[in-house]
């Protein structure tokens, strides 16, 4: 028999806002966070628009004797600390990040993992190419390996690659929050934080680790970045005019998505464990409950996998896992936050897969897709997405549904505002670029003994 | 806290292996080299790195091609060197636990779970499109001029393939995996984790059959970059096969390597239904982060031992009945002499008596594939009962004071074997692997 689990604090950060309650008016209002791009000079692009998490400081959120260590972070790793950060503070978890010298720590550091869905970080255009700059021949001329390798290289400063390796957003995380159990970084691009939430959910049930810090964190607002999505034909050229009204998922008008930085960490509890904790501590209480995780593999080679297959059955077979292990039907799921992207062929094969298994009864679900207004985060983007789906059935509210005046055939997504529903089960959908598919699905917390 | 009781969870079997390495790519060859402590390293072949502070790696052989395996497919044009290593070991692996001839295999109960790193960059065109756009007297590049330069040069077939996730997507593929599918990147630790992960997946019975490993090259301009600047490599560049020497008191940095290990595992009750060859069991796991620094290993090696407790009370054995050790021993400083200090603490008085040994020593650190190669010379190693050695150890370190198996591989009795791949940023991961049962 294993362990029941919990979701007991929510980190998300995105352009929506840094934390949930910000995260969450947001949801609620229907606030589009995607605008013109201002981290760098995109007039060069088609695309033109993202949805930047703005300026933030990092050392707001580490303790005073890391912040040297913030130095050597890229803004991934960046935005990854300050989520854990308002993760950990919303569970109410002392840990040595947040609590002082000798105030006790909920868990010891062995029973506490890590699992953090990361991207492929770029290097920083500018730092780099100042350093390659000074090995080319001549007066401009072209780059000489020789002279690199001699000379140019020392102009990166010694811990330059730190920066770059996906493992380091839960390598400062879980030494921020000496965090000493089960640790992972999984990079299955936009599904990457999907699966960390359900590689924590098993650790902590099969009980390896008491409280795990799960999502995932991307930045892809850098030029290299940005151009391979652009180069792979996910991003939207049709919304530079209006760039709150770019991202449309379900829409027939849709045409591509927009870049969204951040995701987020969540805190997974064993719920014995943290039982414990809320006997000692006033008004802790669950977002909901995490009841089931699938995953599975899309086979789309006339795409190379870059495209689910078009009736969805690589993805249906994740969502079928996720209900098979949370024992309940289609029939029963009251909220579904999809994976939404609003690449026609996307949308239209996870809408074929949802009505493989759930019929005609789909039309009677609501779909609330996040990136319309905090576009794709990528490996952040099943984080960001869990948060929400957490924060609607503690909140017992469908977040409002924008953009979408038309929707597609057989779906229940057409622009809404928000409003108070009955929620008890909540599914997650998550799918990407490569083929990888999870799903999970979240239960509205009751607490038994009131 | 146990993970459940072994009447509760499925037992795991290795029923194929397959590998691509510096030594060849091909089980019993390359095994045949380790054991005779052959040296992989050479002059660094892939670009031109001779006036880096390391001119030199451990580089897959040069008449190595995937299709020798896999057969021509447009669906694998262009991918990148993690992806081609990684399609040649696991079609290797397939192979040799029946696969190619098993009709019956149901795909959606096939997962694959890999520790594989990025695919390597375009540099030439990367380079190009940053010089052009740089603009010297602001020190900056140029976003309208950056984008033109890259757009024309780039191409997006060879972008998307730098993706992580891309050995993974090639493999699903080529094999027909439908099952959980899954890519971890815990810089060296990668693939051992992804061996444990891929484990747990079948105890828990999400799947019948995983594909399992890692693929990695990071000998490419940037990688070597990143690590000299980092000074974690050997700089001996006049003798490069001596340069590897874990457990040496003249260590000085690791060596790169490249290429991918694969495994096939998969549930006892399907192997034994297949009748698949079953060539080793997976009893144990252990995971743990380090929780220290971003640079360094907690001296004390708390982060190792908690990996080794951790799958020794996995597998529910006493630490006496491990026969072998596969160390991380990379030939840092560093790590050799904690992961000493972390087998001493743990086996006591029988450390000095089990056989230890770093084929890192011969074909350099594989990164995020080490320890799926690793992983399979356990498997060799109770197949044979033989274990390779550590070559390059002619000055044992006082504070690395156990049987390395300096030098010349030996026979011994091993019907327990352990292999343990310490990541950079401090991931930590075990594995124990028995005979087939």
């Amino acid at each position: 028999m294993s362990r029941r689990v919990v979701i007991s604090g929510l980190g998300p950060i995105s352009g929506l806002g840094i934390g949930i309650e910000q995260t969450w008016d947001a949801a609620i209002a229907g606030r589009s966070a995607v605008d013109v791009i201002s981290a760098f000079d995109a007039s060069g692009f088609a695309c033109r628009v993202a949805a930047e998490v703005g300026d933030f400081k990092v050392n707001q959120f580490v303790p005073k004797s890391y912040r040297k260590a913030t130095k050597v972070m890229a803004r991934d790793i960046a935005l990854a600390v300050a989520a854990a950060d308002r993760a950990v503070r919303d569970a109410k978890l002392a840990t040595s990040g947040t609590a002082t010298e000798d105030e006790p720590r909920s868990y010891d550091g062995p029973r506490m993992g890590c699992h953090i869905g990361a991207g492929l970080i770029a290097a920083d255009l500018d730092e780099l190419t100042g350093a390659l700059a000074t090995s080319r021949n001549g007066d401009g001329g072209a780059f000489d390996m020789q002279h690199w390798g001699r000379e140019g290289m020392k102009n990166l400063y010694p811990l330059w690659l730190l920066k770059y390796l996906p493992n380091m957003l839960a390598c400062h995380v879980t030494i921020i929050h000496d965090t000493q159990g089960p640790s992972n970084t999984i990079t299955c691009g936009d599904t990457s934080a999907t699966l960390s939430i359900g590689e924590s959910l098993r650790v902590i049930q099969r009980g390896d680790a008491d409280v795990c810090f799960c999502g995932g964190v991307d930045s892809k607002v850098n030029p290299m970045a940005f151009l391979r999505q652009w180069l792979a034909k996910r991003l939207t050229s049709q919304g530079n005019d209006a760039p709150g009204a770019s991202v449309r998922p379900f829409s027939r008008t849709a045409s591509g998505t927009a870049l969204g930085e951040g995701g987020g960490i969540l805190v997974l509890e064993a719920f014995e464990t943290f039982q414990h904790r809320a006997a000692q501590c006033d008004g802790l209480e669950p977002y909901a409950e995490l009841i089931g995780f699938g995953a599975s593999q899309t086979l789309h080679p006339e795409s190379r996998n870059l495209l689910p297959d078009p009736d969805g059955e690589g993805i249906a077979l994740a969502i079928e896992a996720a209900l098979r292990d949370a024992g309940i039907e289609p029939a029963q799921v009251d909220l579904i936050i999809p994976f939404g992207m609003a690449l026609p062929q996307c949308d239209q094969a996870e809408v074929n897969a949802l009505r493989t298994l759930f019929g005609a009864h789909l039309s009677d679900v609501p779909l609330a897709p996040v990136k319309s207004i905090a576009g794709n985060c990528c490996a952040g983007a099943g984080a960001l997405d869990a948060c929400i789906a957490a924060a609607a059935l503690k909140e017992q509210c469908v977040p409002a549904v924008v953009n979408c005046d038309d929707p597609i055939e057989g779906v229940m997504a057409a622009s809404a505002p928000a409003r108070p529903a009955k929620i008890d089960y909540a599914l997650l959908v998550g799918t990407g670029m490569g083929g990888q598919n999870a799903a999970l699905v979240l239960k509205r917390f009751i607490d038994e003994a009131s | 806290m146990s993970r459940g009781t072994p009447t509760s969870r499925r037992r795991v079997v290795i029923t194929g292996i397959g590998w691509v390495t510096p030594l060849g790519h091909e089980i019993e060859a390359v095994w045949k080299g380790l054991l005779a402590g052959e040296s992989g390293v050479g002059p660094t072949r892939g670009f031109d790195a001779s006036t880096y502070p390391t001119s030199f790696s451990a580089q897959v052989k040069e008449d190595y091609d995937f299709r020798a395996f896999v057969g021509e497919a447009p669906v694998h044009d262009q991918v990148g060197s993690n992806t081609a290593f990684a399609l040649g070991a696991a079609a290797q692996a397939w192979r040799s636990a029946g696969l190619e001839d098993f009709d019956d295999l149901d795909r959606k109960r096939l997962g694959i779970y890999l520790g594989s790193g990025e695919g390597s960059l375009d540099f030439e065109n990367y380079v190009a499109s940053n010089l052009d756009g740089w603009d010297e007297q602001r020190h900056v590049v140029d976003g309208a001029r950056w984008a033109a330069a890259a757009l024309q040069r780039m191409d997006a077939t060879r972008e998307v393939e730098q993706e992580p996730n891309m050995p993974l997507t090639h493999l699903a593929m080529q094999f027909g995996a439908r099952g959980p599918a899954y890519n971890c990147l815990t810089a060296c630790a990668a693939s051992t984790q992804a061996i444990g992960e891929a484990t747990e997946i079948l105890r828990r019975g999400d799947a019948d059959v995983m594909i399992t490993g890692g693929a990695h090259t990071m000998i490419h301009p940037f990688g070597v970059t990143g690590f000299n600047r980092l000074t974690a490599l050997s700089t001996r560049n006049d003798e490069p096969q001596a340069a590897s020497r874990p457990f040496s008191a003249d260590r000085a940095g690791f060596v790169l390597g490249e290429g991918a290990g694969m495994l096939i595992i998969e549930t006892l009750d399907h192997a034994q239904r297949r009748g698949a060859p079953v060539l080793g069991e997976i009893v144990g796991y252990g995971s743990s982060a380090d929780a220290f620094r971003i640079t360094d290993m907690a001296p004390n090696g708390r982060g190792p031992i908690d990996a080794i407790r951790s799958a020794l009370t996995d597998a529910a054995c006493e630490p006496s009945v491990i026969d072998y050790i596969s160390a991380h021993g990379t030939g840092t400083h560093e790590n050799d002499s904690i992961e000493t200090k972390a087998i001493k603490e743990v086996f006591g008085e029988n450390a000095a008596t089990i056989p230890i040994s770093s084929i890192k020593s011969m074909m350099g650190h594989l990164i995020a594939a080490a320890g799926a190669v690793e992983a399979i010379v356990c498997v060799l190693a109770l197949r044979d009962q033989k274990v390779p050695p550590t070559i390059n150890l002619e000055n044992p370190d006082p504070a690395c004071d156990l049987d390395y198996i300096p030098n010349r591989s030996r026979e011994a009795k091993v019907d327990v074997a352990m292999s343990n791949s310490f990541g950079f940023g401090g991931q930590n991961d075990t594995l124990i692997i028995t005979k087939a049962p």
